[in-house]
């Protein structure tokens, strides 16, 4: 066995199988002290299997775990912390209600007879944020801090228990950038004091900026490890999907897009449509055919506009219009029956139903469209479902599985078959690609455009701008939760709607 | 189109139809009342001695399918609400309410029989509909609406009797608690035939599916365009009406209605006899067979402890020790330690 003398973390051979699924096969992994170790690949690769094994959430199969050469076997979480291997998890995960200091503290606060001092256990918070070079008001409830800070009183947190290890899974994916390089500025202060750290992020430019070596897995079996600096882009998406990625994202540029702006029939319209506290009143069309995006920073009212056509919100000014003709719905339930269709932003919580079948899940909109008495037989839905999953490639041993073992981005497409099985006319897409590969979000973007092409009416909401302008035949641009700007033709570009959000407030 | 990136793993999905997932799901509940039942073959005399008298079978299992035949009734309600991640506490107090209408109507001169019935039933499901209203339309949290109808229910049985206790004996009514049907006590055919049907309206409507979805993610089948307080008024006006039969077996049992101790305590055993068939607390998928089994398990525990002289003072110790191995036994974590503990003990 290799022995490399500045190894914190050696796993050889890895295995971990679920019922149906080898999550884990034969991988190793080896971490190195002050190092920014990137573990990357698709979704259903085996990342989350990785960390949960190491963190104790799951027993392994198989294989050889050592830190600093012992050989360990965590029991849970709290095991795992016990030995120095800390986690902060793509959800944060704290108790918002809480303030600060209990949050950095849950579970080891310092006490004297029983009682929780108070005194300390602020000063202890305050010391463990000073080491992220953070300063703020512990007594604080966490959730009137942003993301961001929640993020990193997450890793305040985490190293609060004397951490060799920290792992950080998905942490940049609710930052905007600033708060990114400001996270990145503690990674590299944490690697500088000794500590290996493992990275898990979709983004590559992230992982170029802060990582010193990539370990790229694909279908639960070790591609290989590289240095960063020595694997260009193009080799790490290569090795990640397993093909060339030309075959994957159309080559489309502005061509076919702009030169045939056509003149399009408008499928719905807002006039003047607003909400208070939600959005502020807005015109808005979208055309029969049309892929209409809406781009605008976090919290800039993309989602609140969706939940406003959808019938999730109640309009509260000005009217809306669906075929030229007056709607108002009064439930997403209305809106589905005039052919509107909805993938929402969190797919866990309002998306999935996670513990019934992938067919349950994919007819689930249609029978309610249909109502209860007409129950669509065991045959159809079968036939139905058999082919989505073929022609949306969801990868799955079966249509029985249920839905809260499937990755991400097959729970997605999952969602998407749920809609298309009711052959909707609008498609609302908020964030349809979040979390989600690199392969399974060119496969969800060309459906998007093959559905436009077919006469289905898009709303494509992305924080990505690069997917709003490639998919969009007009962009709505949205800030502090108002419209502030229309793109069209050779105006969308990245470049134009960071202008638009960026340009000075007319009123 | 382009395949997944991923390479699916050989499907085996005809293997793993709901059919199978269906019954191993029932291994467990069926499992601990096997059990119970080979102790007291060994251990009871005349547990499993059965005899023919006037065309009517009689004997401790026809007893105990009898007796259970109330918790049956109401477990399938309760079923359905618990799978909404909801929970019904007034059903004894609407079996009290059913069978003081019953006492009540059957007792005035010129009510046709099937009035009397229907105006029974029509009352329980109308307390149910309460029940209903409160939690699908108010968002009133479950425990809380139905507790308030646990509460008020007798006190409102109390008023249809006038607080005295009102005694039958229409053959009609009795039969419903007493009678016999093809060799068979009537309740348990009420019972099952209940089973047949709640089954049916579930499983062969997409009414199942959307109970079991809005009881998993309730903002998800929202946003599908299910209606999730009309299927939440819709179990808990199921559970009423399932209440009302079993008020009316119970009462017709006793032929009076006590409307202090009909159905008492029935609510508890209802929610363990769901429990017990699979059913989670948290909701999503249910189970009715199994909670009719859950029920089933209840009162053959009952019946031993009765057949071994256990005082009833102490009944209930036993009990709840054999309510926790069993629920003990379908928790997946204990389930995992033991299996967990086997492995290495073959490993050594």
């Amino acid at each position: 066995m290799e022995n490399d003398s500045k190894a914190l973390l050696e796993i050889r051979g890895l295995a971990k199988s679920f019922p149906g699924v080898k999550a884990l096969q034969g991988v190793d992994f080896t971490v190195r002290r002050g190092e920014v170790h990137a573990l990357m690949g698709e979704n259903g690769a085996g990342k989350s299997t990785l960390i949960k094994v190491l963190t104790g959430v799951y027993p392994r199969d198989a294989g050889i775990v050592r830190l600093e050469g012992t050989e360990i076997r965590p029991t849970s979480p709290k095991s795992a912390e016990a030995l120095g291997i800390s986690t902060v998890y793509q959800e944060v995960n704290l108790i918002p209600q809480l303030s600060v200091a209990e949050n950095i503290c849950l579970g080891r606060q310092p006490t004297r007879l029983g009682l929780i001092r108070w005194g300390a256990m602020a000063r202890h918070a305050e010391a463990a944020l000073a080491r992220l070079d953070l300063k703020l008001d512990v007594k604080q409830q966490l959730s009137a801090c942003s993301i961001a800070i929640q993020q990193m009183v997450a890793i305040a947190r985490a190293l609060d228990v004397s951490a060799k290890l920290l792992i950080l899974d998905e942490p940049t994916s609710s930052l905007d950038e600033n708060e990114v390089e400001e996270l990145f500025k503690i990674i590299r202060k944490l690697r500088a004091e000794g500590l290996g750290i493992v990275i898990v992020t979709h983004f590559l430019d992230q992982v170029y900026a802060i990582a010193d070596r990539i370990t790229v897995l694909r279908d639960g079996q070790l591609v290989g490890e590289y240095e960063a600096a020595k694997l260009p882009r193009m080799d790490l998406v290569t090795r990640m999907i397993g093909k060339e990625l030309s075959q994957l994202a159309p080559k489309q540029t502005t061509e076919s897009v702009e030169a045939s702006a056509p003149k399009r029939e408008p499928f719905v319209e807002f006039r003047q449509c607003g909400r208070t506290g939600s959005i502020a009143p807005m015109d808005l069309t979208i055309g029969k055919g049309e892929i209409l995006g809406l781009a605008g920073l976090l919290g800039s009212g993309r989602t609140e506009t969706a939940r406003l056509m959808f019938g999730i919100d109640k309009i509260q000014t000005g009217e809306m219009f669906v075929d030229g003709k007056s709607a108002a719905f009064k439930s997403p339930g209305e809106a589905i029956r005039a052919g509107f269709a909805f993938t929402p932003e969190n797919r866990k919580s309002d998306g999935i139903i996670p513990h019934l079948s992938i067919r349950e899940n994919i007819v689930l909109a249609l029978q309610a469209r249909q109502g209860v008495a007409k129950a669509i037989s065991r045959k159809q839905q079968d036939e139905i479902v058999d082919k989505f999953i073929k022609v949306l490639g969801i990868s799955t041993p079966g249509p029985e599985q249920l839905v809260m073992n499937l990755s991400g981005g097959n729970q997605q497409k999952v969602l998407l078959a749920r809609w298309l099985a009711t052959q909707p006319r609008l498609l609302i897409l908020d964030e349809p690609t979040r979390g989600i590969d690199v392969g399974a979000k060119a496969e969800i973007l060309k459906l998007v455009q093959s559905l436009g092409k077919d006469g289905v009416s898009i709303l494509f909401i992305s924080s990505e701008l690069e997917e709003v302008v490639r998919y969009s035949e007009r962009v709505v641009v949205l800030r502090d939760r108002a419209k502030v700007g229309e793109l069209t033709g050779s105006q969308i570009t990245e470049e134009g709607i960071m202008h638009t959000i960026a340009a000075p407030q007319s009123k | 189109m382009s395949t997944a990136a991923t390479t699916t793993p050989a499907p085996s999905g005809r293997f793993q139809k709901r059919e199978i997932r269906w019954w191993s799901s029932l291994l467990w509940p069926v499992a601990g009342l096997a059990l119970l039942l080979i102790f007291n073959a060994f251990f009871t005399p005349n547990f499993f001695h059965l005899e023919v008298r006037d065309g009517r079978l009689y004997g401790v299992l026809v007893d105990i399918l009898n007796h259970g035949s109330k918790v049956m009734l109401l477990a399938l309600g309760m079923a359905l609400v618990i799978a909404t991640a909801g929970v019904d506490l007034s059903v004894g107090a609407v079996m009290a309410i059913a069978g003081a209408v019953a006492a009540q109507l059957i007792n005035k001169a010129g009510v046709p029989f099937p009035v009397v019935i229907g105006a029974t039933l029509g009352v329980a499901v109308l307390a149910g509909c309460w029940n209903g209203l409160l939690v699908g339309l108010f968002k009133v949290q479950p425990i809380v609406a139905t507790l308030i109808l646990m509460v008020a229910g007798r006190g409102v049985a109390q008023l249809i009797t006038d607080g005295q206790i009102i005694t039958f004996d229409d053959a009609r009514l009795t039969y419903i608690g007493n009678g016999s049907f093809v060799g068979l006590p009537f309740p348990v055919w009420l019972s099952m035939g209940m089973l047949a049907v709640t089954v049916v309206l579930t499983r062969k409507t997409a009414v199942g599916l959307f109970i079991e979805s809005v009881g998993d993610n309730q903002t998800a089948s929202t946003y599908s365009g299910i209606r999730a307080g009309q299927v939440k008024f819709l179990v808990y006006a199921f559970s009423g009406l399932c209440a009302g039969l079993a008020g009316l077996v119970a009462a017709s049992n006793i032929k009076c209605a006590d409307s202090n101790h009909a159905g008492l305590f029935l609510e508890l055993d209802a929610i363990l006899a769901v429990v017990i068939g699979g059913t989670s607390l948290t909701g999503g998928r249910f189970f009715l067979v199994g909670s009719i089994v859950g029920a089933l398990f209840i009162q053959t525990l009952t019946t031993t402890m009765y057949m071994r002289n256990v005082s009833a003072d102490v009944a209930p110790v036993p009990k709840a020790l054999a309510i926790l191995i069993v629920c003990v036994l379908q928790s997946p974590t204990a389930r995992k330690k033991m299996t967990g503990f086997f492995r290495r003990r073959n490993a050594s």
